[in-house]
């Protein structure tokens, strides 16, 4: 369980989270929408402990993330995360870059790791790619392999931050079914995105950030059926 | 008007000389590159290292290494540093120059090199619970070593080249120095520089060649 308790963050003298409260059970998926600048993909870099927070406090699993004493690299195998720009490791083969991780984080053999790499590259539909360097791939290709090398370390958690988002249209599809496959499987989520049909479609709770603040929060025929928020009444007319 | 005779001969009966004084000038220029990249590791954790008087050491290290002659270097190692009563053999004095120099340019390869991965690299590996220390050795210096090869082989052929400045701080027994002297005793100077020019020519290319093969090794991608 992940539960985010008031959590505000600024920027310099800009607040761009104003006091966040959101739980999120194990096997949901929370789909996050909202503006550019809303705050939503800062807070998904506070939960795994990448950016620190002025206020409140982010618990998983009844660890405090931010707490002094907690264990970042340990906690972050259980928090996954995927970015926007999918950050292949250019010098490193599709394989190796999922086994990286297996081999010196969690000090697999070279054996396990790649039995497991091999698995989860499989799984995302980059079988035939081991051998290949990322940059000799498309974006969505590219993307689905950071998935693979996220999912890799057996995460509890996966966080999905605006990962379509650099991605060419055509190339959109592919990820987005890796994202449907993984909330089918029961893959506990919290998915920053643009894509509102997607939102829509896995979902168990839409969240609407604005300048912020979690303006709305409901389950997705709910939300996008009959809005409450006068701010996300205007940003769904306008995605629409 | 041109009436001068060339005597070729005479040069290429100081051939096996002026090799021998070739390898010395080839392992002046390698160790000199050794003691430079260590030294230029050090600079950028120096610079690095965000404590200002170590950056400021390093910075004003790289700075004057880059902005004065290579000469001046070479000659306050070995007159310089004499006046302060440390004397240095010119061979030492050299080689100390020489390293100076490249510790310099290499430092700056190297910030080159840093500012050219982009933090989100890091960032990835630490999402995946690295710590900063296998972030960087994993993640980040082998794509370091990629960006700064090549630059680090042309210096590497700027010390085979500036070994020939030794021959001011009385340095004889190195390709040029070699070469001086034949030249005092015989003023056949077109024909012997023009051999050991041909000889710097061809370390300088042979070194280049075996770097680009090298590096389509060792870089992959």
């Amino acid at each position: 369980m992940i539960e985010i308790q008031n959590v505000r963050k600024s920027f310099g003298s800009l607040e761009v989270l104003k006091g966040i409260d959101l739980t999120v059970e194990k096997g949901e998926v929370v789909t996050v929408i909202g503006g550019s600048g809303s705050g939503k993909s800062t807070l998904l870099t506070c939960i795994n402990g990448l950016e620190p927070i002025d206020a409140g406090r982010i618990m998983v699993d009844g660890t405090e993330v931010h707490a002094k004493t907690t264990d970042l690299n340990k906690l972050r195998r259980k928090v996954g995360i995927v970015f926007q720009q999918w950050n292949a490791f250019p010098h490193l083969t599709v394989l190796e870059n999922v086994m990286l991780a297996l081999r010196k984080v969690l000090g697999l053999s070279k054996d396990k790791a790649e039995e497991i790499a091999v698995k989860q590259l499989t799984h995302v539909g980059l079988g035939e790619k081991l051998s290949v360097f990322p940059t000799r791939m498309s974006g969505g290709q590219q993307q689905r392999m950071a998935i693979a090398r996220a999912l890799a370390m057996s995460p509890e958690y996966m966080l999905f931050d605006e990962v379509t988002s650099a991605l060419d249209p055509q190339l959109v599809g592919e990820v987005l079914d890796t994202l449907r496959m993984l909330a089918s499987e029961g893959m506990t989520m919290i998915c920053v995105t643009h894509e509102m049909k997607f939102a829509r479609e896995v979902s168990d709770r839409v969240a609407f950030f604005h300048k912020g603040v979690m303006a709305e929060i409901a389950p997705p025929e709910a939300l996008f059926g009959a809005p409450k928020d006068p701010e996300l009444q205007k940003f769904l007319a306008a995605t629409h | 008007m041109f009436s001068y005779t060339f005597h070729w001969n005479q040069a290429l009966k100081a051939l096996p000389q002026m090799l021998d004084g070739a390898l010395i000038t080839l392992q002046v220029a390698l160790l000199s590159m050794v003691i430079g990249l260590a030294l230029a590791l050090a600079l950028t954790a120096c610079r690095l290292s965000g404590n200002r008087v170590l950056g400021g050491i390093a910075t004003t290290w790289v700075e004057i290494a880059r902005n004065t002659p290579a000469l001046f270097q070479i000659y306050m190692a070995h007159f310089g540093l004499g006046n302060f009563g440390i004397h240095l053999s010119p061979y030492t004095a050299l080689l100390v120059g020489i390293a100076f120099n490249n510790a310099g340019y290499l430092a700056e390869n190297f910030r080159g090199a840093l500012k050219a991965i982009p933090e989100t690299q890091t960032r990835a590996g630490r999402s995946l619970g690295m710590t900063p220390v296998q972030a960087f050795r994993y993640i980040v210096l082998p794509q370091m070593l990629r960006v700064a090869f090549l630059p680090a082989t042309n210096q590497m052929v700027w010390a085979i080249l500036m070994t020939s400045l030794g021959v001011t701080v009385g340095m004889n027994s190195d390709l040029a120095g070699v070469t001086q002297e034949l030249n005092a005793r015989s003023f056949r100077t077109f024909e012997f520089f023009a051999l050991a020019a041909v000889i710097y020519y061809v370390i300088a290319k042979a070194v280049t060649l075996a770097a680009r093969v090298l590096a389509s090794r060792m870089f992959r991608y």
